[in-house]
């Protein structure tokens, strides 16, 4: 026996590329709605109002405090376990209906798991807001609404670049689940060349490679957006200083 | 250093010897999601067909069994780096498997058959099944087979890493059929309550033609690994031994009411 054999990888090729374009689909479409879904949540999670924190302090708890597996076996096996929801695919309900689909589940369950970890890096941000900051809002007469939205969220929005970066990284491995609700991703494409040639280790250490590789490149570019946005809070170069 | 390896040297062929000359003891490896053939019960110990056959051949062999249950996917690799002994988990003699491990006489055989509603229309044909989505058990023949006429050719093979996730979802409406190996959708499926109105969908796939029948198989057997040929030989000679003395026909009875020996 060969100790790798290459030929499993090369022939199996067109599989791993359809695997990887959907690792990349489930990451990034979750990960956008998380992000946008979250500001809003944000802001309702750090209300003085108990009756509007509460749910959404409920809401991050809740899947924050449960592993994403079961999260996403719920949405799909609970799904169809529910005659009514059954009896809306035959008639073609149009929201039902997507719950019949894999796809739909995995990016609902992901969209949702994310969005709760988010919402709670963001809010966390928006509370450690420099005083300063704030009472410059003030001074210029900005109202509350508005000092939130000029100031309060961008400031936030950069300060949490890095905790985010985190979640991103996360999200992109924790995707490998999908496989569990039949979805071909990288890892069932692992899966299936891997049932197939009996070959554990040569496609587990490809898609192995691809995600260090992914994950290379998002901490790249999260690089260059903390040199974009974060370079006030940097600290400041000698030379720099004495020039200006 | 030297002394570390000399001593696991010798503790190696310590065991290596008292393995190779008397196999009083198997560790045999089964699935236990796979009923009736092998399912896991309340107290998470595994019952079913294989079970039983793999507890009467060690009783032949005078031998002690012991149980050790392992994923379906990772079953190969696991009895090649010695995880356990040998695998009666209903696993068919194939080409592709025979490659890695070595197979005893079959111990049964079974047709492979298409799974939908009463009265479907649907056959395992794929001019039937273009459109349609066809759930199978990843890494079993019956995907082998979809997987070499059909895949790719306007249906779509959902690939399941149990089988009985495959029924879930055919219940649920997701799929539109499920191939399996006929006998383990008799016994666990089309006769208990959750596969009311469901049957076989067409005739029982036992191979159209001297190409599909050896993606088939010959049927299905014990896997060994390749340098365990004594305990190949062993389980062949007990398996015609029960075959003989009639503990087969009474174990085949708990379970089926038809042949599945074949001939």
């Amino acid at each position: 026996m060969e100790l790798f054999d290459l030929s499993v990888i090369t022939g199996s090729l067109p599989q791993f590329w359809r695997g990887l374009w959907m690792t990349l689909q489930l990451t990034g479409f979750a990960l956008l709605f998380g992000f946008f879904a979250a500001i809003p949540l944000a802001v309702l999670r750090l209300s003085p109002n108990r009756l509007v924190a509460a749910p959404v302090a409920a809401y991050t708890y809740f899947f924050r405090g449960t592993p994403m597996l079961v999260q996403l076996l719920l949405v799909y096996y609970g799904a169809s376990q529910w005659e009514w929801m059954r009896a809306a695919w035959e008639a073609g309900h149009p929201v039902w209906t997507l719950f019949r689909e894999p796809y739909f589940c995995a990016l609902f369950a992901f969209g949702l798991n994310t969005c709760a970890y988010t919402v709670e890096i963001l809010a966390g941000s928006m509370r450690n807001t420099p005083h300063g900051e704030l009472e410059a809002a003030k001074a210029m007469g900005m109202t509350r609404l508005k000092a939130l939205q000029r100031i309060v969220i961008p400031s936030a929005l950069r300060r949490m670049i890095p905790a985010y970066s985190n979640e991103v990284i996360l999200m992109l491995q924790g995707s490998a689940i999908a496989s569990a609700v039949t979805l071909v991703d990288l890892t069932g494409a692992a899966r299936d060349v891997y049932s197939r040639h009996f070959a554990p280790f040569e496609a587990f250490v490809f898609v192995g490679l691809i995600y260090l590789a992914l994950t290379f490149v998002l901490v790249g570019l999260f690089k260059l957006a903390e040199h974009r946005w974060l370079a006030h809070l940097a600290p400041r170069k000698a030379e720099a200083g004495r020039q200006s | 250093m030297k002394k570390y390896a000399l001593l696991c040297a010798v503790l190696a062929l310590h065991a290596g010897a008292s393995f190779a000359k008397d196999w009083n003891e198997i560790r045999m490896a089964s699935e236990g999601a796979y009923p009736p053939f092998n399912t896991t019960t309340a107290d998470g110990s595994m019952a079913g067909f294989d079970i039983d056959i793999g507890n009467a051949l060690c009783e032949e062999m005078k031998a002690k069994c012991t149980w050790v249950k392992q994923e379906w996917d990772g079953m190969i690799p696991a009895l090649v780096s010695r995880k356990f002994d040998a695998i009666i988990a209903s696993m068919s003699i194939t080409e592709e498997r025979k490659a890695k491990v070595d197979f005893t006489d079959k111990y049964y055989a079974s047709p492979l058959a298409l799974i939908a509603k009463k009265g479907s229309e649907l056959r395992p044909d794929l001019e039937l099944l273009k459109g349609k989505k066809v759930g199978v058990q990843r890494g079993t023949v019956s995907d082998n087979f979809a997987t070499k006429y059909w895949d790719g050719k306007g249906l779509q093979i959902v690939r399941y890493a149990k089988q009985d996730e495959a029924y879930l979802d055919l219940r649920a409406g997701r799929l539109d059929a499920a191939f399996v190996d006929y006998l383990e959708a008799y016994g666990g499926f089309l006769t208990k309550p959750e596969g009311e109105g469901y049957d076989v969908a067409g005739d029982r796939l036992f191979g159209r033609n001297a190409e599909e029948k050896a993606v088939i198989g010959e049927g299905i057997g014990i896997a060994v690994r390749k340098r365990d040929k004594e305990l190949t030989e062993k389980l062949n000679q007990a398996l015609a031994a029960i075959r003989a003395n009639g503990k087969y026909d009474a174990i085949q009875k708990k379970y089926f009411p038809m042949d599945i020996y074949g001939n």
